[in-house]
């Protein structure tokens, strides 16, 4: 049996219980609406002092960056509800690959981020947003890319903590200051000097910064570079740890 | 008969904790044999090193010292071919509670490499068999504490391996569904020559169910065996004599003293304890001279050698405590 296949069944097997479960599609779909209606308001009367004339352009790229990140990294939940249930053993004894394990649940997850990335850009569009089609395309395939990287990460702290109680506040404790230093709400071009040197050292900052220049219809531009080289970089790392945790003997 | 597993000096050592102790030696240099078609139990109380031992054989821990090989594959080596070779029902469980319990079966037969159709004609024969036919629909969470625990035996049987492990396969099961499963286990062995390893804590099915008995405690196996041949090795049978007082207790213990062959002798209140061997012809002229000595007895109480005797006289403890706490 391939690779492929087994991953594949990895795969059917994780996207079934997602759908099987209304809540979470439910719950899953409204937010990034809820983000758009509730908070995107509040930058159109900021827009001139952000630099851009449609503040949509500035949004809805942050929105797609935090949906990948925020989306992908508390699936890790999921999979210690798994491990509790001996699903995870009963799956590690059989020969299947390590890695189509992890794989097969990471792209149900990047599948999962690309609906609600497309429904969110969707929605913004009668709201105002305008933007080259194949920026928005290149745009998603990134957020897709992050959601990989993130899932992949998330699922390998879960499997090494095997705990809620310890994964909750791991995950928030990183979320949170990646998220504040990213620019994802507001640039930071808006910050102070020193807010904006500690940002930089953020991947994240450079990925928004990537995606909206996307949004703008900047494929070559150094921006843009830096965000898929940055992007690259964080999906090589996350899958290295996940598959690494997922193929040790003893998780 | 071909060996199916042999280990060597198997270890595992789990590390100590800053401000916990030292390391723990869970399992210390096993060495064991298990011939095809056998029902072998690992037999042992709690913490002894079951599934430690159990966890290294289906590959799920790596072990800290020693070797194993698992129907001839290298435990180490070649691990992905003792994967494909063994079937293995995990204490914890094996299926998520939201799933349906017909995929989560179909899917884990499939990550064998079973075909689907295949998969879902020996869930139909296996779910016949253990008494959970028509169940494919529901999800696991509906199902009772032994229906779900006969779901995981299933899922360890569905790949048909010629090797399976089972640990602790029957707790929480009612006694009639622990019969069928006993009855299922052995017509693996009698119908298709399935060797089976289990783990129990339980005496009467490592009696009952097991060729072999391998008695495991604190890490080591002190003793293997027919269940016969352990038995026999506590000499004699347990008696007990019950009288109105202790006087009369006093002067039974003087006759049970004098006996040919009797042992272990205890008094305690009203009651005497001791051993006698073959006591089914020790009991009419034990009771001629009881009878003799002018004492009256109210109760006699005749006791053959079981497992737990076995286990205390090797370890000095109960199983039974054990599996009571």
């Amino acid at each position: 049996m391939t690779f492929f296949t087994e991953t594949w069944i990895v795969f059917a097997r994780s996207m079934r219980l997602s759908l099987r479960n209304p809540t979470w599609v439910i719950i899953g779909l409204s937010q990034p609406i809820l983000y758009l209606t509730l908070f995107g308001p509040l930058l159109k009367p900021l827009a001139p002092a952000l630099g851009t004339a449609n503040a949509w352009q500035l949004f809805v790229p942050g929105m797609l960056v935090q949906l990948g990140m925020f989306g992908a990294l508390f699936v890790g939940f999921g999979l210690i509800a798994e491990y509790r249930a001996g699903v995870i053993e009963s799956m590690r004894v059989t020969p299947a690959s390590r890695t189509a394990l992890l794989l097969g649940r990471v792209l149900r997850d990047v599948l999962v981020l690309l609906v609600q990335g497309t429904i969110l850009t969707v929605v913004a569009i009668p709201l105002g947003l305008r933007a080259p089609v194949g920026g928005v395309l290149v745009a998603l395939l990134v957020v897709a890319l992050l959601g990989a990287a993130f899932s992949s990460v998330s699922y390998a702290l879960a499997l090494n903590l095997k705990s809620e109680d310890a994964l909750a506040p791991l995950l928030n404790g990183v979320a949170i200051p990646l998220l504040l230093l990213s620019g994802i709400l507001l640039p930071m071009t808006i910050a102070p000097k020193w807010l904006q040197d500690v940002s930089d050292i953020n991947p994240l900052k450079h990925i928004v910064e990537g995606v909206r220049a996307l949004f703008l219809g900047d494929f070559g531009g150094s921006t843009t570079v830096w965000a898929f080289a940055l992007t690259a970089a964080l999906v090589a790392a996350g899958t290295w740890y996940g598959t690494s945790t997922f193929r040790r003997e003893s998780s | 008969m071909t060996t199916i597993i042999t280990t060597n000096e198997l270890s595992k050592t789990y590390p100590g904790k800053r401000g916990r102790g030292g390391p723990v030696e869970a399992v210390r240099s096993v060495d064991l044999e298990v011939a095809g078609g056998e029902i072998v139990g690992f037999l042992g109380p709690n913490g002894a090193g079951k599934t430690t031992t159990l966890r290294m054989l289906t590959t799920l821990l790596e072990p800290t010292a020693g070797e194993a090989t698992v129907n001839g594959f290298d435990l180490r080596r070649d691990a992905v071919n003792v994967r494909r070779s063994i079937g293995y029902v995990a204490q914890a469980g094996s299926s998520y509670p939201l799933a349906i319990v017909g995929e989560e079966i179909v899917d884990h037969a499939r990550l064998y490499g079973v075909e689907r159709s295949v998969a879902q004609a020996r869930t139909t024969a296996l779910f016949a068999k253990l008494n959970l036919a028509g169940m494919e629909k529901r999800a696991v969470k509906t199902l009772s504490g032994g229906q779900r625990r006969r779901l995981d035996i299933a899922m360890g049987l569905v790949n048909e391996p010629p090797l399976v492990f089972l640990d602790e396969p029957t707790t929480g099961l009612d006694p009639q569904s622990r019969a069928n499963l006993w009855e299922h286990i052995r017509s693996l062995r009698d119908d298709l020559g399935t060797t089976v390893f289990l783990t129990t804590h339980y005496l009467e099915e490592a009696d009952a169910l097991c060729d072999r008995i391998l008695v495991i405690d604190q890490g080591r196996i002190v003793a293997e065996g027919t269940p016969e041949a352990l038995k026999r090795r506590i000499s004699g049978d347990g008696v007990t004599l019950t009288f109105d007082d202790a006087a009369q207790a006093a002067s039974a213990t003087t006759v049970a003293g004098a006996f040919p062959g009797a042992q272990d002798l205890a008094t305690e209140g009203s009651t005497v304890r001791f051993r006698v061997p073959d006591v089914g012809r020790a009991i009419p002229s034990l009771l001629r001279e009881l009878d003799a000595s002018g004492v009256h007895l109210t109760d006699v109480e005749v006791r053959r050698p079981t497992l737990d005797d076995v286990f205390l006289s090797l370890t000095g403890r109960s199983l039974r405590d054990d599996s009571a706490a």
